[in-house]
């Protein structure tokens, strides 16, 4: 990506370059021709005022101030030592580093924000609404709900609505990370901030704008680098004690060893002196103090990139520690959505055994008798069933083409008296019998089951190979259906027949028992305690459920659970690269503190522990905004 | 009263931190945070005395980093 250089860069910039260019001339010539030390202090003074006049400035207003372990300050006192004690290009170059580091934080903070700012770029710029058979455009704030907007092809999706007219294939990208367009149609919800692709729709909007995905999405990811990491905290204590105590080392260093061995000898204070200039360059936190933050920004970033919104540095860092994920079932592993599984027919063909079904069950809205409807592909001629009667919880007694048949549950069958058997299967059985002149004649039965997600296995899966060591399913229904699906994707355990407090309730039992950190997954309705109650709450599927956004600490914005895993991963690559930092750029920086002091360490490996260090740094920190497509 | 501003040539992470504890230390501030990354600060402050406590971090901010600018 280009980035283009602000006003300020550039001005700096160009300064390094031309101090640069000075003291590529200076040094060669310092070395070849003996010059008067007065020519030479000349000499590099110019390419060192021209780097850094605005230090000296900013330094100095540091004093009148009060401030003086300010990096500028001490750069300052650094480099006049250095010139001080006659190392004239030491004193240039230190500078000229100095500024060059500070150039390249700059331009690198600046990429990575902008790139982090493009990537959010889902706000819509206008809608445009229907009034009184006028198109307006008009900004997505001024719509109210329920006024008919209409978008055409490539116009991103302003708000909330349901689809009136039209139909068209939606992008949803921005927000999900998932590049595959999703087809829509009469009625379908569409989500704010996706793009519309391919026709044009009139959609009567749901929601205001302030209310609306693409707002509350926004708003937090705006908000997300608020909340701090540990880690992020303990560098800012750290910052704040390290820089006094290595200036104090290093005033100390330059006072008593010279009291100590040569108190009238000019020569050992020179020798100490430059020791401790060397302890003053080294003295800046800014590797640390920059690279966190941008470490966890583009991390969060980069996740938000494939559709995994999490609301702060903080839960960045929890989730990398992950060892037990609770599930919940309906809605997270399974689809929520029940479906026929199997169709069992005795004495009748299995087509024919679903068209009774089917249409026995057309006039119930009971979500189990919809599924069978929806498996029944063909069309369901009303008019050939009447004397439809409903047996609570049982089933339903119906006439159809003049024969009457019960359509239900074990105790329906007991009821009209057929001979039934249970199935092997788990999950919902609606047995089938027709009534004859004496006992009722046993049809069959069609196992319904909520559907199992296609990666819920796989996600489990790769749970497991990232060291996540009990992975839970918390589920409200029955034992039987919770342990099939748990032996289905590979669970290492399940808690069933729970109702929404006991839930909660076992959460708190798994945070006690474990002692480390719990994610649980919901689809974020009716399960907001639990995921406030977990060290990580995640919520899925949130494209268009606002109480998933807010409850939850890790939103995914489409009900993929292997989304999680990536989270993780994500995560564990911050931390990683977080900690790889903090350790390098201390490591570093204490062995030129020893090597300064015992005099190893000149002025030139100190401008590496300073401006080196954090330059390696903030590169190693851009990489947490890369994220692999999955 | 809780507003967000931008600020432009925020260009150190230290500076921010320092400006964060500066303006903590006005009275009549709630909270304050100034973000170095999105380079905004966000001020919460009564909303009786908001413009005065604004204009004293606008100040305190500045002290900090001279070429910083509060964008209102």
């Amino acid at each position: 990506m280009k980035y283009k250089l602000t006003k300020k860069q550039k001005k700096m910039l160009i300064r390094i370059i031309v101090s640069a260019a000075l003291l590529a001339v200076f040094m060669p010539l310092a070395h070849l021709i003996e010059l008067p030390w007065w020519v030479e202090l000349i000499l590099f003074t110019v390419p060192y005022i021209i780097a850094g006049y605005d230090v000296l400035k900013a330094a100095a207003v540091n004093i009148l101030h009060g401030r003086i372990f300010d990096e500028k300050f001490l750069m300052m006192v650094a480099t006049l030592g250095a010139f001080g004690t006659g190392e004239y290009p030491e004193a240039s170059f230190v500078m000229l580093f100095y500024q060059v580091g500070e150039l390249f934080q700059s331009i690198a903070v600046g990429r990575s924000r902008k790139s982090i700012a493009k990537l959010m770029d889902i706000r819509p710029d206008y809608a445009v609404v229907i009034r009184d058979g006028h198109e307006d455009k008009v900004s997505p704030d001024e719509v109210a709900v329920g006024e008919t907007i209409i978008i055409r092809p490539g116009e991103k999706i302003p708000l909330d609505g349901v689809i009136t007219e039209g139909s068209s294939s939606v992008n949803t990208a921005a927000l999900t990370g998932e590049s595959a367009p999703v087809d829509l149609g009469l009625s379908d919800t569409v989500i704010s901030g996706t793009l519309n692709l391919t026709g044009v729709i009139k959609v009567k909007t749901t929601s205001e704008f302030g209310q609306s995905t693409v707002s509350k999405i926004l708003e937090l990811v705006e908000n997300a680098s608020d909340k701090k990491a540990k880690v992020e905290n303990f560098i800012t204590k750290f910052a704040k004690w390290y820089t006094p105590a290595v200036v104090i080392a290093a005033v100390l260093l330059a006072v008593i060893p010279p009291v100590v061995t040569g108190i009238g000898n000019w020569d050992v204070w020179k020798v100490w002196l430059i020791r401790a200039c060397v302890f003053l360059v080294v003295s800046c936190p800014c590797a640390l103090v920059v690279s966190v933050p941008l470490s966890f920004f583009g991390g969060i970033g980069g996740a938000s990139k494939r559709g995994i919104l999490i609301k702060g540095a903080g839960y960045m860092e929890v989730l990398s520690k992950i060892d037990t994920v609770v599930f919940d079932k309906t809605g997270t592993l399974t689809k929520g959505v029940f479906a026929v599984e199997d169709i069992h027919a005795s004495n009748i063909e299995k087509p024919e055994l679903l068209d009774i079904a089917a249409a026995c069950e057309s006039f119930s809205s009971h979500p189990v008798a919809q599924s069978i409807v929806r498996a029944h592909e063909g069309h369901i001629d009303k008019t050939r069933i009447s004397d439809v009667e409903e047996i609570a919880g049982k089933g339903i007694k119906a006439v159809l083409d003049g024969q009457t048949y019960y359509v239900g549950n074990g105790q329906l069958m007991d009821l009209c008296g057929a001979k039934w058997h249970d199935c092997h299967l788990t999950g919902t059985i609606i047995h089938i019998a027709r009534d004859t002149d004496e006992e009722a004649e046993y049809l069959g039965h069609i196992v319904i089951n909520d559907e199992i997600k296609e990666d819920s296995a796989s996600a489990i899966k790769e749970l497991k190979s990232l060291g996540v060591k009990e992975l839970i399913m918390l589920t409200g229904d029955k034992a039987k259906v919770a342990q099939s699906v748990a032996e289905k994707i590979g669970l290492t355990g399940h808690h069933a027949e729970l109702l929404p407090a006991d839930k909660v309730a076992k959460v708190e039992e798994l945070l006690e028992k474990s002692g480390a950190k719990l994610a649980f997954v919901g689809d974020g309705i009716n399960d907001a305690p639990v995921l406030m109650r977990a060290d990580v709450g995640i919520a899925m599927g949130a494209m268009g459920s606002d109480a998933a956004i807010e409850s939850a600490d890790v939103v995914l914005m489409d009900d993929k659970p292997s989304k999680i895993a990536e989270a993780v991963r994500i995560a564990r690559k911050t931390m990683r690269i977080v900690w790889e930092n903090i350790i390098f750029a201390l490591a570093v920086k204490v062995i030129i503190l020893v090597l300064g002091a015992v005099g190893i360490a000149n002025m030139w490996l100190a401008v590496f522990g300073d401006v080196g260090v954090l330059i390696i740094a903030i590169l190693n920190a851009v990489r947490c905004m890369r994220v692999k497509k999955g | 009263m809780k507003k967000t501003f931008e600020l432009e040539d925020l260009d150190c992470a230290n500076c921010a931190m320092k400006m964060q504890e500066a303006i903590e230390k006005i009275p009549g501030v709630v909270s304050c945070s100034v973000n170095f990354m999105t380079q905004k600060m966000t001020l919460e402050a009564d909303d009786a005395e908001f413009d005065k406590i604004l204009k004293q971090a606008v100040k305190a901010i500045a002290k900090v980093e001279p070429d910083c600018t509060v964008i209102c």
